[in-house]
């Protein structure tokens, strides 16, 4: 964080950059003061980024954290003058305990079955000619073209008990299709949604490993699925790492998805904050959910960085 | 062409089983055919070197004993067992690659007991086999490291070592010398030399460089547009070479063109007549191979008996420390000529006006 301390010991303006007068003179002091300005200039070019977070994810993160140790009033209006832990009780009732947990496996799921269907895809991708890997990564970001929602909606309608889906089934002779409204409906969601941001990380760290490497391992009698083990999955860690939370993070939040194609024995943990704050009014336990799963979400992803960080 | 190489093949292989029998073996990427219909038999405990210009199919071949490409057509056997379309985990054959291809994930030792590791071996019998390995490379006390930590040589070894520690039958090198800078790699040259005496194991190696080629091998195959030209120890290669393309690829040439006069005379192009047993028909375009080694350069005399000479102008001198090259320039073609460059020797200048002489046992013939 020396970045951030820099400011502090900063010198005017104007001198910022390199000095001039002892420029050839290489002494200890000349080079702290030349480490100086390169941070100073790298806070700079930061700044914009650091304005953006501070605003738009760490005042409100604030803003929700104050409001989760609110209490609602009889009007539904917040109070913030006595603070108490009331909102973050209602987390142990079984019925938000079952939401959350309902929501973490269906995140869960989503993420591997993301990963088991990208990673041969990515690998795919990556050991294609230049040319075929463009037409190809294309394809992965046509969907991207159209709005979220609208292909949400698509879904419902082909997964519906009169799209083609069910009369597939039908044909096949397996009866009518009763999948939409289901939580196998909303994993399929979730998947086709959020699959790209699985693939092209994966894609990225695959693409920069020397298939040479693959090559020595089946030399040096490692069969293909231990080439995979051994060789291959390791060396991509960092791209199953990132795709892994691309997909695990919105999953876990997941709103809309659930929303148009879960039933309603499908509440997610979106869905019941969107609830708590427009339907039931009450901020602070809405409040008290959303911040607490975005410390879990924060904590799982150190957790998996570090653990990502000592197998690389 | 093939002809020639397989008949030597055929009178070179040992009666007992090849360490790689190569039949017919054709191989083609598409349209484009890397080999072509080669036969070639290794024979067990050999230094054997695929030279060729890049491109020629060598290491293709290679590739294919490994079991990382698959032949198109024909028959590989490494010790009397066809592998033809066998993986390469499947084959008693190790290969140490071009750029190393060391795992960058794991330290030194799981590198060179990777091997070991994936063909169930106990963990025990690894670790002292691995750090034997290390020995033989003398690279102990690096096993800790990553391989990134290492400079080029050293990572050279390690590759090596990770080939040898499995004891394969067969070590196929692919280029193993390439990136290292030329003291370096005169002395791995040496160090793989002694290792393949001490081991016995066959090695067969791809290189373009045929000064490594000639110091290192027992036998050269030299190859072309997928095409085996010669296979032959290295003196043979050197000093009989089967076609204008190997006696031009391997070492410095002077190729003078002329025509079979009769059974024990060639005809070069600007009339001169100089005796040589060819073997070959009166009428048969051929050249006249002379080293620039062979010759001997001076200012114009007669010649002596048994000697042929041809008479020319000093174009340009190149000086190289331990010779010096002189470009001469004949009505029909140049000649390059190289002395040693003794504190004797009389030197000459640009412009001089020379004879350039050779003894006739010291040239050889190609009609190709």
């Amino acid at each position: 964080m020396t970045v951030l301390d820099s400011p502090s010991s900063a010198p005017p303006p104007e001198s910022v950059g390199l000095p001039v007068e002892d420029a050839d003179v290489a002494t200890p002091e000349f080079e702290r003061a030349a480490e100086r300005a390169a941070s100073r200039r790298g806070f700079l070019i930061a700044l914009p980024a650091y304005a953006y977070l501070v605003l738009f994810f760490a005042i409100p993160l604030v803003i929700v954290m104050v409001y989760s140790f609110g209490t609602r009033n009889r009007f539904g209006d917040t109070e913030l003058a006595n603070w108490n832990l009331d909102a973050y009780r209602k987390l142990t009732e079984p019925l938000v305990r079952d939401i959350f947990f309902r929501s973490l496996w269906l995140a869960i799921l989503t993420t591997v079955i993301c990963l088991v269907i990208a990673y041969p895809f990515a690998y795919f991708l990556a050991t294609r000619t230049p040319t075929v890997r463009n037409v190809m990564l294309v394809f992965v970001m046509i969907p991207f073209w159209s709005n979220f929602l609208v292909r949400n909606f698509a879904w419902r309608v082909i997964l519906g008990t009169d799209g083609p889906f069910s009369r597939t089934t039908q044909a096949l002779g397996l009866g009518e299709s009763r999948i939409l409204f289901t939580p196998t409906a909303v994993v399929l969601g979730l998947v086709y949604g959020f699959l790209p941001f699985m693939i092209l990380p994966l894609y990225a760290a695959i693409e920069r490993i020397d298939l040479g490497l693959v090559e020595a391992s089946r030399d040096l009698y490692a069969s293909g699925w231990q080439t995979f083990r051994r060789v291959l999955l390791p060396l991509s860690m960092p791209g199953v790492i990132a795709g892994s939370i691309l997909v695990f993070i919105p999953s876990l939040g997941a709103y809309v998805t659930p929303e148009i194609l879960g039933g309603a024995k499908t509440t997610l943990m979106g869905s019941y904050i969107v609830t708590q704050f427009l339907t039931a009014r009450n901020w602070p336990v809405g409040a008290s959910l959303s911040f607490t799963l975005t410390v879990i979400m924060l904590f799982a992803t150190i957790l998996y960085f570090r653990k990502g960080g000592r197998t690389l | 062409m093939t002809d020639t190489a397989q008949s030597e093949t055929a009178l070179d292989a040992p009666s007992e089983v090849p360490a790689v029998g190569i039949h017919g073996i054709t191989k083609r990427f598409g349209d484009v055919v890397a080999v072509d219909d080669i036969t070639l038999n290794i024979a067990d405990g050999e230094f054997f070197a695929l030279l060729g210009p890049s491109g020629c199919g060598k290491t293709t071949t290679l590739r294919m004993i490994a079991g990382l490409e698959f032949p198109t057509e024909g028959s590989l056997q490494i010790f009397g067992q066809e592998v033809g379309t066998l993986p390469p985990n499947k084959r008693p054959v190790n290969t140490v690659f071009q750029n190393y291809a060391l795992f960058p994930h794991l330290n030194i030792n799981d590198n060179v007991g990777f091997g070991l590791k994936m063909q169930k071996v106990p963990k025990r019998d690894i670790s002292s086999r691995v750090e034997e390995a290390l020995a033989m490379v003398r690279l102990t006390h690096m096993g800790m490291r990553k391989p990134t930590q290492l400079s080029g040589g050293q990572q050279q070894r390690i590759a090596l070592a990770r080939a040898l520690v499995n004891r394969p039958k067969v070590l196929l090198l692919d280029e193993p010398l390439g990136a290292l800078d030329l003291k370096l790699r005169q002395e791995m040259q040496g160090e793989l030399k002694s290792l393949q005496r001490e081991l016995g194991i066959t090695f067969v190696f791809v290189t373009h460089d045929q000064e490594e080629a000639l110091t290192m091998s027992d036998r050269i195959a030299v190859m072309d547009r997928g095409q085996l030209l010669q296979v032959d120890p290295p003196e043979a290669i050197y000093e009989r070479p089967v076609n204008r393309f190997v006696a031009d690829f391997i070492g410095q040439t002077n190729l003078l063109e002329g025509t079979v006069q009769d059974r024990s005379t060639v005809c070069l192009l600007n009339g001169a007549r100089i005796p040589l047993e060819t073997g070959l028909e009166p009428g048969t375009q051929v050249a006249v191979i002379l080293r620039p080694e062979r010759a001997t350069i001076g200012l114009r005399s007669d010649t002596a008996v048994g000697r042929s000479s041809v008479d020319g102008v000093v174009k340009s001198i190149t000086y190289l420390g331990n010779a010096i090259v002189y470009h001469v320039g004949l009505d029909w073609m140049e000649l390059e000529v190289r002395e040693e460059n003794r504190p004797d020797a009389h030197r000459l200048d640009v412009g001089d006006e020379v004879t350039v002489s050779w003894d006739d046992r010291a040239v050889a013939v190609v009609s190709e």
